[in-house]
């Protein structure tokens, strides 16, 4: 009985103790060995105003967490659907033609490691022309290069992976290539295409935080630069467990779409 | 001339080094409203034949016309039924029967698409299922559909590829029931590609054997002339179909003897036999089972 009722709820309890672990790692840090790091209680103490009060504005970085959240997503959402729209069809291309694989697998296998980082200046200097749009323009393309190579990668697997039988079906009916395309290649491609949108958007919002800290655009990651400039460390920690349970949500609402596509 | 007819049609893949011949000097005629069926072992190239007819792949060489017209490409003037169903799982049965009209008649109205479509679900028995999706359905269920879609197309000629080789022994008997029974209604050209001879004896009006592969060819042609409909408990007892079955089996036993080759390979045996512990070990070694590999012949 008592076992049973364990089991029942072992899914909430035992993540608690894991982050009851880490803070007491934590804990014992800051009061060994690093004595810059704030502690648990001080970090609460001085970041509850911004939990608290989610969506306040008391200045341009100075505004509730909730709310550098939502401009972040914004401008990830933007990025994000920038590099589905570029990197589905070019992921088609690679999965459909093999000199275009041939052509373009080795220049993107180079591109695909490079950090947001490094692209991130290179953005900017592309959109020096766009005036005060530079930032916003150079953070999206980075977010898009970034993000693309998932969506591309997959793409290409699950167009190679069709099975042969429905491209038979397709010749033995004679679909021509828009219908090919829409009745047989895309439905059987999507579950691989979501795997991929969902590891796309892990890295968007991975770049997210690199975008905003080097263009200084008020967002978490901005946010976060921000503080760490002006030695709050307290808010460092609180931006860097809002950037973690965001993602977190974000992946968790993919994988539910994801299932949903593979269930079919 | 007659309706689908192959001239010595060779077949074969792979390049110099490794290249096998499948199918060599392949001649069939088949005439109008003709049920057909080629009887061949697994392996022996059945599918290949198939798809050769089906406009799949292309024949090495040799000419394939249906209707005097040359078999260049595939088209839905060839209804096809793939042993694996072939049917797109993300579109329900009607769906995807609805595929095939939508593409042979494009001009027709919504409706009388729709008329068309569940009359052959009708004619398959699915009209319960038909707006299930293939993964909800048996493997029998399934095949009906694929069935239903081929006739749809209102083909030529219909080429059944082993439709029944994935079915249980049940569901394989009441389909072959219900294949006879559509055939009859509709009098269509049938090539019945299998490997069980009596399916091909119960319907077909002619039974052809494919010798063993590689280089395998067609046999000689043995009419069965058994009239129709036939009975499935009667014909166990019919002697014209004992010795029809004699005949087949015979010329097709004789023609992979014909082909004896032994090949030898190493048996890894599973682990049943007690350890020899008089057998000496060495640290961190698995101790040695007698007999544990076994060199065995296999004829082919």
């Amino acid at each position: 009985m008592k076992n049973n009722w364990l089991k029942k709820i072992d899914w909430i309890v035992l993540p608690l103790i894991g982050v009851g672990c880490v803070l007491l790692l934590w804990q014992l840090s800051c009061s060994t060995w690093a004595k810059e790091l704030p502690s648990p209680a001080r970090t609460w103490t001085n970041s509850k105003d911004y939990i608290l009060k989610p969506f306040e504005k008391r200045g341009e970085m100075d505004q509730g967490i909730l709310r550098f959240t939502w401009y972040s997503l914004i401008l990830v959402a933007k990025g994000y659907a920038l590099a589905l729209i570029l990197g589905t069809p070019i992921g088609f291309f690679l999965g459909l033609s093999k000199t275009f694989a041939k052509t373009f697998d080795p220049i993107i296998q180079i591109l695909r490691p490079v950090s947001p980082l490094a692209w991130l200046p290179l953005g900017l200097v592309l959109f020096l022309g766009a005036g005060k749009n530079a930032s916003e323009l150079g953070a999206l393309f980075t977010i898009a290069v970034c993000a693309m190579w998932p969506t591309v990668l997959n793409t290409a697997v699950g167009v190679r992976a069709i099975p042969q039988d429905y491209l038979n079906v397709a010749k033995v009916l004679k679909l021509s290539r828009t219908k090919t395309l829409f009745k047989v290649l895309i439905p059987a491609t999507l579950p691989y295409m979501f795997t991929g949108f969902r590891l796309s958007l892990g890295i968007a919002w991975l770049v997210i935080v690199a975008a905003e800290m080097l263009t200084g655009r008020p967002g978490v990651g901005g946010f976060l630069w921000q503080e760490y400039n002006a030695l709050i460390y307290e808010h460092i920690i609180l931006c860097i467990v809002t950037i973690g349970v965001v993602g977190f949500v974000l992946d968790r609402l993919m994988s539910l779409v994801e299932k949903r596509f593979k269930a079919a | 001339m007659a309706y689908l007819q192959l001239t010595n049609v060779s077949k074969g893949f792979g390049s110099n080094g490794t290249r096998s011949e499948v199918l060599k000097d392949i001649n069939l005629s088949v005439n109008k409203g003709e049920f057909v069926a080629i009887v061949g072992y697994s392996g022996a190239g059945k599918t290949t034949l198939i798809s050769l007819i089906a406009g799949l792949l292309k024949p090495d060489s040799g000419t394939m016309t249906l209707n005097d017209l040359e078999i260049a490409e595939p088209g839905p003037d060839r209804g096809i039924v793939f042993q694996n169903y072939s049917l797109l799982p993300w579109l329900s049965v009607y769906e995807n029967i609805l595929l095939a009209v939508d593409q042979v008649f494009p001009n027709w109205a919504a409706a009388k698409k729709e008329q068309h479509v569940l009359k052959y679900i009708d004619m398959v028995n699915l009209t319960p299922a038909r707006e299930k999706k293939p993964h909800e359905l048996s493997g029998g269920m399934r095949q009906r559909v694929s069935v239903a879609r081929a006739l749809a197309m209102d083909p030529q000629i219909l080429l059944l590829d082993e439709p029944l080789g994935a079915l249980d022994a049940l569901t394989r008997a009441t389909l072959q029931d219900e294949i006879s029974r559509i055939w009859q209604e509709n009098q269509k050209t049938v090539v019945l590609i299998t490997n069980d001879p009596d399916e091909g004896i119960y319907l077909a009006d002619r039974i052809i054997p494919l010798t063993a592969g590689p280089n395998a060819t067609l046999g000689p042609s043995f009419k069965v002339e058994i009239p129709r409909p036939r009975d499935r408990k009667l014909l166990n007892h019919d002697p014209r179909f004992k010795e029809l079955r004699r005949e087949v089996v015979g010329f097709m036993q004789t023609s992979k003897q014909q082909q004896h080759a032994t090949l030898t390979k190493k048996l890894i045996l599973p682990d049943i036999e007690p350890e020899d512990l008089s057998a000496p070990r060495r640290f961190g070694s698995r101790p040695v089972r007698r007999n544990e590999i076994k060199e065995v012949a296999v004829d082919l």
